[in-house]
This record gives C-alpha cells, sequence and structure tokens, in this order.
C-alpha cells in the first residue's frame, strides 16, 4: 500500500484544512474589504473640465447652495447650474479667461460642459433630494464637507448599510431646516435626544426600511 | 511539505502584491469606478442632465421649444402663460408696471422673501441691500445697484420684479429661470422692507427690541 499512498499524504488533511482556511480568510477578507462602495467610490476625485472650486465660492465668498443648485427643494435631483447661472458674475468677473472659455462657449451656444458626474446612485435606487433637504437632511450628509473642496471628491460610500445607517435612527442626523445649507453646523450636545426626536416627531419623519422605500 | 509551504508563500505574496496595488479604502484616484456586471446598475433609461445618443443635440434634458412656455412651474397654481399682473409685473395689456405687488404679502411670504433674497441677491447687494456685497468687497464687481438709494425706492413693484426677471442691463442678468414667480414677489416684498427699515427710526422698533439696536 505504501507504493500508492506515499508517506508525505498522512499529514493530507491537516494541509487542506488549514490552507483553506489561510486562503479562505484571505480571499474572504479581500472581498469584504474591497468589494463595496467604501473602496470602490469613496475617494473619487475626477479631473472637471472646468476647475470649478466649491471652497471658493461656496466657503470664501459664502454663496448658498442654492444659488447654483436651485432645484434641489423641489426636485427629485439637484441640478448642475445652467451656464447662465454661471454668467450672473462671469459676465464680469474673469470676463475673459481661459479657464471659462467652456462655460462662456456654453452659455453663448447652448454646448453642455462635459461635467463629470462623482455621485452615482444605482439606477435602481429611487433618492429624493426634495424630501431629504426639507426634512433636514443636509448636503453635508452624503457629500461630506463640499463647501471645504477644491475638487469634489466622493466621501461618503452612499451603499445600502450607509443609506439604512440614518433611515434606522433618522433622529441622530436631523437637523433643523435653517442650518440644512449650511454644512459647518454642528449639532449641540446631546441635540439627537432632544431637538433631534422632536423634529422627527414633529415633521411626523417615517424614514422606513422596507425595499419598496428605495427600491420600485 | 516543502511544497506546502512554497505554495502558501506564494498566495500570502498574491495576496500582498494585490494589497499593494489595490491600496487602502479611501484613496483618492481620479479614474472612474469600476463596475462589473453593471446592467443593472446603470439602465437604458433617460436620466436628467446627462449625455444622451437618442436626443439630437446629445442631451437628456431637453430645453424648451423656441416660442414655447410652461404651462405651469412647480406648485405654483396659476397659469405661468397668461399676461397677469401678477405673471408680467404689468398692468394686463399695457406696458405700465403695477404700482403694488399684486399677490397677498403676508409674514410666509416676507419670509419667503427674505430666505430667497438671501440666496440670490445677498452675494452682490448686500445682507441689508446697500450693494456691498461680497463682489463688491473683492473687487469684482465695480458698479453694483444700491437698493436703499432713491432711484431704487420710487420705482415701482412691478419694475423691481421686471428687474429680478428680466436683469437690468448692462451688468445684471435675469433670474427668471432660477427664481420662481411667486418668489420673486416675495423678494419684492423683502426689498421692500428692507428699504423701509433703512429709514426707520428708533421710535418705529417695538419697545423690547430696542435694547438689542446700537
Amino acid at each position: 500500500m505504501s507504493d500508492i499512498f506515499p508517506k508525505w499524504t498522512n499529514k493530507l488533511p491537516a494541509m487542506v484544512i488549514v490552507g483553506g482556511m489561510i486562503v479562505g480568510g484571505v480571499v474572504t477578507a479581500g472581498i469584504t474589504y474591497y468589494m463595496t462602495p467604501k473602496y470602490a467610490r469613496v475617494g473619487y476625485t475626477p479631473v472637471q473640465p472646468v476647475a470649478f472650486s466649491h471652497a471658493i465660492h461656496a466657503d470664501q465668498l459664502g454663496l448658498d447652495c442654492r444659488y447654483c443648485h436651485n432645484g434641489v427643494e423641489k426636485s427629485w435631483y439637484s441640478n448642475v447650474p445652467a451656464a447662465s447661472t454661471c454668467m450672473n458674475c462671469h459676465n464680469q468677473v474673469l470676463k475673459d479667461d481661459p479657464k471659462l472659455a467652456l462655460v462662456r462657449e456654453s452659455a453663448a451656444t447652448g454646448k453642455p460642459v462635459p461635467w463629470v458626474q462623482i455621485h452615482k446612485t444605482p439606477d435602481f435606487v429611487y433618492f429624493n433630494h426634495a424630501v431629504h433637504v426639507n426634512r433636514g437632511v443636509s448636503c453635508v450628509h452624503c457629500h461630506g464637507p463640499v463647501n471645504k473642496m477644491d475638487e469634489v471628491r466622493h466621501s461618503k460610500s452612499l451603499g445600502m448599510s450607509f443609506c439604512l445607517e440614518c433611515h434606522r435612527d433618522p433622529a441622530a442626523k436631523i437637523r433643523p431646516n435653517e442650518h440644512v445649507f449650511n454644512l459647518d453646523w454642528q449639532a449641540p450636545e446631546g441635540f439627537a435626544k432632544s431637538g433631534g426626536a422632536k423634529l422627527v416627531k414633529d415633521w411626523n419623519v417615517h424614514p422606513g426600511e422596507s425595499c419598496s422605500v428605495c427600491h420600485r | 511539505m516543502r511544497y506546502f509551504f512554497a505554495a502558501l508563500f506564494g498566495f500570502l505574496l498574491l495576496a500582498l502584491t494585490v494589497f499593494g496595488i489595490a491600496g487602502r479604502r479611501g484613496t483618492d484616484f481620479r479614474k472612474p469606478p469600476l463596475e462589473i456586471f453593471d446592467d443593472m446598475v446603470r439602465q437604458a433609461k433617460l436620466r436628467p442632465q446627462v449625455p444622451n445618443s437618442f436626443m439630437a443635440d446629445g442631451r437628456s434634458s431637453q430645453a424648451h421649444v423656441a416660442g414655447t412656455v410652461a404651462q405651469r412651474i412647480g406648485d405654483h397654481g396659476n397659469d405661468t402663460w397668461q399676461g397677469t399682473a401678477e405673471n408680467t409685473g404689468m398692468e394686463p395689456g399695457k406696458t405700465n408696471f403695477v404700482a403694488t405687488i399684486p399677490v397677498p404679502v403676508t409674514a410666509a411670504l416676507m419670509a419667503r422673501g427674505r430666505e430667497r433674497y438671501n440666496i440670490s441677491c445677498l452675494p452682490c447687494h448686500s445682507a441689508t441691500g446697500d450693494g456691498n456685497g461680497i463682489t463688491k468687497k473683492i473687487g469684482a464687481m465695480p458698479v453694483v445697484a444700491n437698493l436703499l438709494d432713491k432711484n431704487a425706492i420710487i420705482i415701482p413693484d412691478g419694475q423691481v420684479f421686471h428687474i429680478i426677471g428680466q436683469g437690468k442691463a448692462p451688468n445684471m442678468q435675469g433670474y427668471a429661470a432660477n427664481i420662481e414667480i411667486n418668489d420673486r414677489w416675495a423678494i419684492v416684498a423683502y426689498v421692500r422692507s428692507l428699504q423701509r427699515a433703512r429709514f426707520a427710526t428708533l421710535e418705529e422698533v417695538p419697545a423690547a427690541d430696542r435694547a438689542t439696536l446700537k
């Protein structure tokens, strides 16, 4: 019999078990770590066709988010502004700057500026901007501190667990409506328990956790 | 046994290489995120403001057909195509501006006007309306109208409405696309209150609030 099974095969079961555990463990850890938007999307900072800085416009100059994203309170999506909105100021400010050539061309001809979309929920997710910003969910919750960004960077995962975190406990994140577009607002100590819970009750906020809330 | 350890070592080396190339979570990157099996994630349906090869001009969001207007915009219950004073700021059938705001001026309208003014007008005209907004402070716009000036006060409400929507040559562009009709009237009401406040006396301030002023 020793001719058929050499001596080393005595250790084969142990090798299979130990090897399998190590390989399986590393592969599982790798998939868990990498195959999620936390890895795949967070940090995405594409080069935009026009080097628009939110830090300059929103933070230094103090423009409200809604000066440009003027449809966000009425619409399910937050619009990219028309080039004519840029030209409200840039018909005078930096009016001949080559960096703004695309914007001027767009305003004159209607040819869109090819902005690169960064935050892209899957098409089977029906996220509604208006219902969130009108009920105390700030831009900063999902988009991060955009008002401090020179280049917009995907800073939150926007995966399903990210959404559910808030849907399961809205009082923890909700804020008064007048602070929704103030991205620097910090909730006072213990706000979630008192003020947050009150807003959830007053506004009758029932975010829901069933599939059909977001998937239709 | 040697081969077993060699294979295991090789595998761990491979895993380490993958980690070395893929890096850690949250690292900045420029290229679009990799999407495997994206046929449900990116469906063949229209989404707003994205490129779309079906349309002749390549966009999914189409502009109005030339010469047409929207019948209604948002929850505004007024037929916006009709030439009423509310829609045009002018007396129906005439070209003179209405003297007073043709919608009911309520506390809610005033609050709305304040909010909308602070979004769209404040950057240039400043919080008080004196024209010393941030654009003038940084020297970007030398000429900004002072809304507390006599010229801005004597014009009829309808003309203020008209300027918000259609702009004022040569520098101010119209905000008709950005501010709905109702909101434009709200801003008119708020601008009027700023002008009134500029020339108010201490006696007109409620006694309880006087201490907060200098």
